[in-house]
């Protein structure tokens, strides 16, 4: 994407006047490490590809790995991996209900992706996959195509009866029809929104904060370093939480779409 | 005045929409203090709901921090 000229004179002018403060967007910056080429496409093997990568490997290594020699009694790590199916699967039965355990597998597989995509992200010099719009954003609308079509299987035309809330009177019901059925198309939009603003801001944020310490100097840098641990320690709750939020949203989602009930 | 100028107080101006994350995000954590100390035993079960409205509120500012950089980076 070609700059337009005004946007680079204003940020030579910030680099200039924050005395060589590097730029906090370059962390966002994709590389190609692999070029290529298929069909005019650019589907080369990028930084964000490897991150997936890496995420995809870990997780499937650390449950394999913890999962080797079941015991009656888990070992430690066989209890982490424990923990964590028995999180989502709380999760599911509790949203969406017993008859929803059946995407069990879906939920947990997007919970654990990206929430090991948003820790990755805080390991220092490495790249946050979900800082990028489009990456939450083919996760959300293949969650809002798949549980409108489940809906549509479950309920047939029915289904479009989600779309007029009950007990409401007549003259009122073509504008609230209109209001539910916006609402329910921005659900993809919030759904990656969140991800991707919550991760990319918090991200920006600590590289902007981390420069004043820097900027502080010696002297007065530390009290700022102690600040600056306390907000990594957020933005780690905040990578875990947005994870959470992603996968319980896809369970209300999916509760919708199979009960109907408002 | 000066294009970019305007584009920077443009995306100053829609930062503004974080005051409402702020508040939205500080009645929810109070009113669910106040329900957890008024009665200890119920507030666990709430403590999933207590994450997703934080979520939703956080989300709603961060959509004006993104019209910012769209502001910033896009135009």
């Amino acid at each position: 994407m070609a700059e337009p000229p005004g946007l680079e004179h204003v940020e030579h002018t910030a680099h200039d006047a924050g005395s060589g403060l590097p730029n906090p967007m370059h962390q966002f910056e994709i590389e190609r490490i692999i070029p290529l080429k298929i069909f005019g496409f650019d589907a080369s093997f990028t930084n964000s590809a490897l991150f997936m990568v890496i995420a995809a490997t870990l997780i499937t290594l650390f449950t394999l790995y913890a999962m080797r020699n079941r015991s009656l009694v888990p070992s430690r790590l066989q209890s982490v991996a424990e923990v964590s199916y028995e999180f989502v699967a709380n999760m599911v039965r509790d949203n969406v209900g017993t008859d929803g355990m059946k995407f069990f597998p879906f939920v947990f597989t997007l919970f654990m992706f990206v929430l090991t995509l948003n820790m990755l992200g805080m390991v220092p010099y490495s790249f946050t996959v979900t800082s990028h719009i489009i990456v939450t954003f083919a996760l959300a609308a293949f969650i809002f195509i798949g549980v409108t079509l489940i809906g549509f299987w479950k309920h047939g035309v029915k289904f479009l009866k989600f779309f007029v809330p009950d007990g409401v009177p007549f003259v009122m019901l073509p504008l609230l029809v209109v209001i539910e059925v916006i609402s329910y198309l921005t659900r993809p939009l919030s759904l990656s929104v969140r991800l991707f603003a919550n991760m990319m801001a918090g991200h920006t944020m600590l590289k902007v904060f981390g420069a004043f310490v820097v900027a502080l100097g010696f002297l007065g840098g530390w009290a700022a370093l102690g600040f600056m641990v306390a907000f990594t320690g957020l933005e780690i709750l905040v990578a875990f939480l947005q994870a959470y939020v992603f996968a319980i949203l896809t369970c209300i989602y999916l509760n919708d779409a199979l009960h109907m009930h408002h | 005045m000066d294009p970019s100028a305007a584009k920077l107080i443009g995306a100053g101006l829609a930062s503004i929409a974080l005051v409402g994350a702020g508040v939205g995000i500080g009645t929810i954590f109070g009113n669910y203090l106040q329900g957890a100390l008024r009665n200890p035993s119920a507030a666990p079960g709430q403590f999933a709901n207590l994450l997703l409205g934080f979520a939703l509120a956080e989300a709603t500012g961060l959509f004006g921090l993104v019209v910012a950089l769209i502001i910033l980076f896009v135009f």
